[in-house]
C-alpha cells in the first residue's frame, strides 16, 4: 500500500488537463511515442473537440522513483465542468492527493477556486502546478502571487511545467510520490470500496470504477451495493492501463474496476458504497447522493417517422450515462418525443449533440427549463418540469423556483457590465471580493432558471472572454410564476411554452415573437405570432403574406440554379412543422434559444 | 422546315393556342463576352478588355467546330453577350461565317443579335441584314436618361430612339425591346412614358424585367451599404401588374413572366424581302386566318426541353437529358480549346424526376401552363391544384394548370407547392397524431 499513490488532476477549462495527463501517461512509459495520440484519456471526439473530460477515465501508472521503489499511480481523471461537480467530488473523494493546475498566461479562475475548496473539502494534499510557462504571455511570477494570494498555497511548492513541450514533468511525477501520501486502510476490515464512476461496455454491461478503501475483493464474492442492497456476483476485477487489465483481486488502497453482470450504468450509483454480502461494512462511505437532475427539455425527432429510432437511440445513450433521465413527451405541435432531465446545460449540449452525431438521430430541443414548485389550494405541493403540466392558474396558492449561488471570476474592468447583467437576470445578495488587484470576485444569488439559457455565452460576451463562472444549488424560493404560450395565427405552439417569472414575461414574449418573425417564411397569408399569458396577449409580431414571389429571368444558365433551388425548398418543407395552416421550420425552435448577437 | 418534322412538332408537344408552334429543331446560342463597360445591375459574364476578341473568336470556331456533328440542323441562332454589338463588322462576319462552316440551319432561322442603341449605326444594321439577323434584341432599358444613368448604360434616350428607327428603316421586321422598371424612386408614371416610347416603334416583342439586386453586382452592394432602397414588394407587384395590363390592351401577349409577344401582321412583302436577303426568316403565318404571336423561338426552347448548344464562356447546353456549361473565364475559355479541349466547366444528367421538375416550374412561368399529366407524378397536387384554382392562382385550360396573373407573380411558389404538397399534408398528418 506504501507504494500506492492515488491523485486527480484539477484545473479550469482549457488549463492543460488532458495534455498534463498524457505527458504523465507517456513519461512512464505506458505508451509508445507513436501510438501517442493527444489527450489519451478523452475518448470522445466531443470531448477531443471542445477540450473538455465528460466522462472520466482512470489509469494506473507505473513509476520508477529516484528513491529506487516501484510505483502504482493512480491517475482519476476528473469530469471539468460545473455540472459534473458531484462526479468530481466523488472522484477526489478517492485521492489523497491533487495536482492543481494553473495556466501561466490566463491565471487563476472560478473553477480554479471552486476545485481547490472541493479538493480542500477531502483533506488532500494539494500540488500547485504551473502550466504553460513556454507561452510567450505566460505570467510565472503573476500566476505565483494568484496562487498565494488567491488559493492561500505555498507559491514556492508550485512545479513550473509545460506539459505540451514535456518541461517539468519528471518533478510532477516526483512531487506526486514524495508529497501525496499513501492511501490509509485495512485489509483486515470489512469491504468498503467507492463508486465514482462507470462505463458500459457491450459484452461486459457496466464496468464500475472504484477506490477500495479497506478489505478486499476478488471474482466469485457476492457483493452488495449500500444504497439499495442491491447483490451482484463479481465477474472480474483489475486495473486499468491503457485497457483493462485483469487482477486476481482488488484490495485497500488500489484503485479498479469491477465487473459483475450489472446491465447498465443506470444500475449503479455514483459515490455509493460497494461491500461484501457475507461480511458487510459497518456503514457506507460517506457523501453519497442520489443525482437530481435541474435542467429539463424535450427533444424530438425532426421527422416523426423517426421516433422510434429516437427511442431506441435514448436507450442505447443511457446505457452509459446515468445521469440523464427521460420520459415520453408528446405535442401538438412536434408530435412524440421525450421530456428529459440533465445535470445542466453542458450536460444538455452533449446529450444532444452525441443522439446526432454518434446515433445518427436529428433532433429539435424545446426551450429548457428548471423544475418549479407549486402549492394548491388543497395545500398539495407539486413539482413541474414540463411546462405543459402547469397547473391551473386558478388553483396555484404559491408557487417556487430554485435558486443557485453563482460565482464569477473577472477583471476588474468589467465589474459594472457583470452587475449590471446580474441584476437584469434577478440576481440578489452580490458580494464582491477583491483577491488580487485587478480582479474581482462576485457571487450572487440567482434564479437557476436565469442562468440556463445564455447567461453563460452572454458572461462570455461582455467580459470579452474573460469571465469565468461557478455555480452552486441552493434551495427553492417564492416566485411570481406564469404560464407564457406562443401563438401563431391563434394556435398554441406548445413546445415554446414556458413557465416564466411574470415580470420577465414579456421580455422572452417579445424576444420569442421576434426570433419567430425572422425564422418564420412568409406565407400565402398573413401571420400573426403572440406570446400570452391566459388570455392576455403580452407581445405580438406579424408575418406578412407574401404577394409576390417570382424571378425575374430564366434563361440557359439559370435552369439548373433554380431547380437546385426549388429542390432545396422541397427538401426543406418536409422538415417544416405544419401548426394549424402554417408551416414552420426546425430552425425556428432553435432560434428561440439563440443568443442576441448571434 | 418540311411539312413531316411540322407535324411531328404537334404530335410531340401539346399546344395552348395554335398560334404557338413549338418546333423541335435544336437552337444555337453564342455568347460573346464583351461590354465597353459593366452595367451597375448586370450578372451576366463579360469582361471589358477587349484584347482577347482575336483570341476568343478563334477559340469559338474551335469549339464549334468539335460540336459540329454534335447536333442536327439549328433553326434558331441567338447572338448574346456581354455586347454582340461592339463586335466591329470583320468580327461579326468573321463569326457568323465560322458557325457556317461548322453547322446547318433550317430556311427560317431566327437570327437574334443582342444590340446596344448607341451601337446601332445605319452601316452596322446593314452589314446585320447582310449577315441574315432577323431579330434584333435592343438593351433599350428606359426612355429616361436620369435612370439609364443610375442602371450605369452607355446610351441616353435619344440615341435610342435613333436607333429604333433606323433599325426599321433597314428593314428589320422583328424588333425586340429589353425594358427594366422597378427602379428606386421610380413612379408609374415615368414608367408608363417609356411603355409609350417603346409601342410608338410597336415592336414584335418586349421583355420587361422588373431590376433585380443579384448578388455580386455593383448594383446589390450600393443596395446593401443602403445607398439605394429598393422598390416595395407592393410597389413591384403595381408596376408587374401595370406592364401586364397595359401591353394585353395593346395585343402583346404575356407569354412569360417577363416577356411579350405581339400578334403578327402578315406582311409579305418585309418577309419575302428578308427571304431573298438571307435564306431565312420569323415564323410565316401558318394559315391565311391566323397570324402568329412574335414570341422568341430560341428562348421558349429553354423552358420546353429542346435542346440547345451554347458556345462561348459561361454558354449552357442541354440535350437529351443532359446539361453541361462552359468556363466563365475568357482566358481559360481560349486556353482549353488551343488545346484542343472542350472548355466545359460542369454538367449534369438530369433524373426523370429533374426533369419533371424543370418541366413543371418552367410551365407555370409560361402562359402555357404545365400539363395536368405532369402534376399526378406528385402526391397531393389535385387538393393543392383546387386551392390554387380557389385562390386565383391558376386555372385549368386544356389539362393544363395555368398560371392566372396573380398566379405569375407567385411562380416561384407555384411548383414548390404542386410537388411538395404531399410533404405538406404528411406533415399536418403526423403533428395530428396523439
Amino acid at each position: 500500500m506504501s507504494a500506492i499513490r492515488n491523485f486527480s488532476i484539477i484545473a479550469h477549462i482549457d488549463h492543460g488537463k488532458s495534455t498534463l495527463a498524457d505527458r504523465l501517461i507517456q513519461w512512464t512509459g505506458m505508451v509508445g511515442e507513436r501510438q501517442f495520440r493527444d489527450q489519451l484519456l478523452d475518448t470522445m471526439d466531443i470531448e477531443r473537440e471542445r477540450g473538455i473530460t465528460i466522462k472520466s477515465n482512470t489509469i494506473t501508472l507505473p513509476y520508477n522513483a529516484d528513491d529506487g521503489v516501484e510505483y502504482e499511480l493512480n491517475l482519476i481523471d476528473t469530469p471539468g465542468h460545473v455540472d459534473f461537480s458531484y462526479e468530481v467530488s466523488r472522484a477526489l473523494a478517492s485521492c489523497e492527493g491533487v495536482l492543481l493546475l494553473v495556466d501561466a498566461s490566463q491565471g487563476v479562475e472560478a473553477q480554479t477556486v471552486a476545485n481547490l475548496y472541493l479538493a480542500m473539502e477531502h483533506d488532500l494534499t494539494i500540488i500547485p502546478v504551473i502550466n504553460k510557462i513556454d507561452l510567450p504571455q505566460a505570467d510565472v511570477e503573476g500566476t505565483k502571487a494568484q496562487i498565494e494570494q488567491e488559493l492561500g498555497l505555498d507559491p514556492d511548492q508550485a512545479i513550473l511545467c509545460s506539459a505540451k513541450e514535456g518541461l517539468g514533468v519528471d518533478e510532477v511525477l516526483e512531487a506526486i510520490v514524495r508529497h501525496i501520501p499513501p492511501p490509509k486502510g485495512s485489509l483486515e476490515q470489512p469491504l468498503s470500496a467507492l463508486i465514482f464512476d462507470a462505463h458500459y461496455d457491450t459484452f461486459r454491461g457496466a464496468i464500475i470504477s472504484c477506490r477500495v478503501f479497506d478489505g478486499e475483493v476478488k471474482p466469485g464474492d457476492q457483493i452488495r451495493f449500500m444504497s439499495n442492497n442491491a447483490p451482484y456476483k463479481v465477474e472480474e476485477v483489475g486495473i486499468f492501463r491503457l485497457q483493462r487489465e485483469p487482477r486476481k483481486k482488488l484490495t485497500a488502497g488500489m484503485v479498479g474496476y469491477i465487473i459483475a453482470g450489472i446491465k447498465t450504468v443506470s444500475d449503479t450509483r455514483i459515490g455509493d458504497t460497494i461491500t461484501l454480502e457475507e461480511r458487510p461494512a459497518a456503514q457506507p462511505l460517506p457523501g453519497f447522493k442520489e443525482v437530481k437532475p435541474v435542467v429539463f427539455a424535450s427533444i424530438y425527432p425532426v421527422s416523426a417517422d423517426d421516433y422510434l429510432a429516437l427511442a431506441d437511440a435514448l436507450e442505447k445513450y443511457k446505457l452509459n450515462d446515468a445521469a440523464l433521465i427521460y420520459q415520453k413527451d408528446s405535442s401538438a405541435a412536434l408530435g412524440q418525443g421525450f421530456r428529459c432531465g440533465f445535470l445542466g446545460l453542458l450536460h444538455l449540449e452533449i446529450v444532444t449533440e452525441r443522439l446526432e452525431r454518434e446515433f445518427g438521430q436529428s433532433i429539435i430541443t424545446t426551450v429548457p427549463g428548471v423544475q418549479y414548485r407549486f402549492t394548491l389550494a388543497d395545500g398539495q405541493i407539486i413539482t413541474v418540469d414540463n411546462p405543459m403540466h402547469y397547473p391551473d392558474p386558478t388553483r396555484i396558492k404559491g408557487s417556487e423556483e430554485p435558486y443557485i449561488r453563482a460565482s464569477i471570476l473577472i477583471p476588474e474592468r468589467y465589474l459594472g457590465a457583470v452587475l449590471k447583467m446580474c441584476l437584469e437576470r434577478r440576481g440578489v445578495n452580490s458580494r464582491i471580493n477583491y483577491p488580487t488587484p485587478g480582479r474581482v470576485e462576485v457571487t450572487f444569488e440567482i434564479p437557476l432558471a436565469e442562468v440556463i439559457i445564455d447567461f453563460y455565452d452572454r458572461l462570455k460576451t461582455i467580459t470579452q472572454g474573460y469571465g469565468s463562472f461557478d455555480y452552486e444549488l441552493l434551495d427553492y424560493r417564492p416566485s411570481d410564476l406564469v404560464k407564457l404560450d406562443i401563438l401563431v395565427n391563434g394556435e398554441k405552439l406548445d413546445a415554446l411554452s414556458m413557465i416564466v417569472f411574470r415580470t420577465r414575461a414579456r421580455d422572452w414574449g417579445v424576444r420569442v415573437c421576434e426570433r419567430l418573425k425572422d425564422e418564420i417564411p412568409r406565407q400565402q397569408f398573413k401571420i400573426a405570432i403572440q406570446g400570452a399569458i391566459g388570455g392576455q396577449v403580452i407581445s405580438r409580431s406579424t408575418i406578412n403574406a407574401f404577394r409576390k414571389d417570382v424571378t425575374a429571368k430564366c434563361y440557359g444558365g439559370d435552369i439548373t440554379r433554380k431547380r437546385k433551388l426549388l429542390e432545396k425548398q422541397k427538401a426543406g418543407k418536409k422538415k417544416m412543422k405544419m401548426v394549424g395552416a402554417v408551416e414552420i421550420p426546425q430552425s425556428a425552435f432553435v432560434a428561440v434559444l439563440k443568443t442576441e448577437n448571434e | 422546315m418540311s411539312d413531316s418534322i411540322r407535324k411531328n412538332s404537334f404530335r410531340f408537344f401539346s399546344l395552348t393556342t395554335d398560334h404557338w408552334p413549338l418546333t423541335t429543331f435544336p437552337g444555337l446560342y453564342v455568347h460573346i463576352p464583351f461590354c465597353l463597360s459593366k452595367c451597375a445591375y448586370c450578372d451576366f459574364f463579360s469582361v471589358t478588355d477587349l484584347a482577347w476578341i482575336a483570341d476568343w473568336l478563334a477559340a469559338l470556331e474551335k469549339e464549334a467546330s468539335l460540336y459540329q456533328d454534335r447536333f442536327g440542323s439549328f433553326d434558331t441562332l441567338y447572338l448574346g453577350g456581354g455586347t454582340p454589338s461592339l463586335l466591329d463588322a470583320a468580327q461579326i462576319s468573321a463569326l457568323i461565317a465560322g458557325l457556317r462552316r461548322h453547322f446547318s440551319f433550317a430556311a427560317d432561322t431566327e437570327v437574334t443579335l443582342e444590340a446596344n442603341p448607341d451601337d446601332l449605326t445605319p452601316e452596322k444594321l446593314q452589314l446585320y441584314q447582310d449577315l441574315g439577323v432577323n431579330r434584333l434584341s435592343v438593351g433599350v432599358q428606359s426612355f429616361h436618361d436620369r435612370e439609364l444613368v443610375f442602371l450605369g448604360r452607355r446610351h441616353t434616350a435619344r440615341q435610342t430612339l435613333q436607333a429604333l428607327e433606323a433599325a426599321r428603316a433597314a428593314g428589320f421586321v422583328n424588333l425586340s425591346l429589353d425594358l427594366i422598371y422597378g427602379l428606386p424612386g421610380q413612379s408609374l408614371e415615368d414608367y408608363r412614358k417609356t411603355l409609350e416610347q417603346a409601342l410608338a416603334f410597336q415592336p414584335e416583342h418586349l421583355s420587361c424585367y422588373q431590376l433585380t439586386y443579384e448578388a455580386g453586382t455593383p448594383l446589390s452592394r450600393r443596395k446593401a451599404r443602403g445607398e439605394v432602397a429598393a422598390a416595395t414588394e407592393e410597389a413591384e407587384r403595381e408596376f408587374f401588374l401595370f406592364t401586364s395590363r397595359f401591353l394585353e390592351e395593346r395585343s402583346y401577349l404575356h407569354y412569360e413572366i417577363s416577356n411579350f409577344a405581339r400578334l403578327g401582321e402578315p406582311d409579305n412583302k418585309s418577309n419575302s424581302q428578308v427571304i431573298n436577303n438571307t435564306k431565312s426568316l420569323y415564323r410565316k403565318p401558318e394559315t391565311a386566318n391566323r397570324k402568329p404571336y412574335f414570341y422568341s423561338r430560341h428562348n421558349r426552347k429553354y423552358w420546353s426541353h429542346i435542346p440547345y448548344l451554347g458556345l462561348g464562356p459561361g454558354a449552357h447546353s442541354f440535350q437529351d437529358g443532359e446539361r453541361w456549361w462552359n468556363v466563365r473565364d475568357v482566358k481559360t475559355y481560349c486556353r482549353a480549346l488551343a488545346q484542343g479541349w472542350l472548355p466545359v466547366a460542369d454538367q449534369e444528367v438530369l433524373a426523370p424526376e429533374q426533369l419533371r421538375l424543370e418541366a413543371l416550374y418552367l410551365g407555370v412561368r409560361t402562359s402555357e401552363g404545365a400539363p395536368l399529366e405532369l402534376l399526378r407524378q406528385y402526391p397531393g397536387w389535385e387538393k393543392t391544384l383546387t386551392k390554387l384554382q380557389k385562390s386565383g392562382l391558376m386555372e385549368v385550360k386544356r389539362e393544363r394548370a395555368v398560371p392566372t396573373l396573380e398566379g405569375f407573380l407567385l411562380a416561384d411558389r407555384l411548383a414548390l407547392w404542386l410537388t411538395a404538397g404531399e410533404a405538406a399534408e404528411e406533415a399536418r398528418a403526423h403533428a395530428s397524431r396523439p
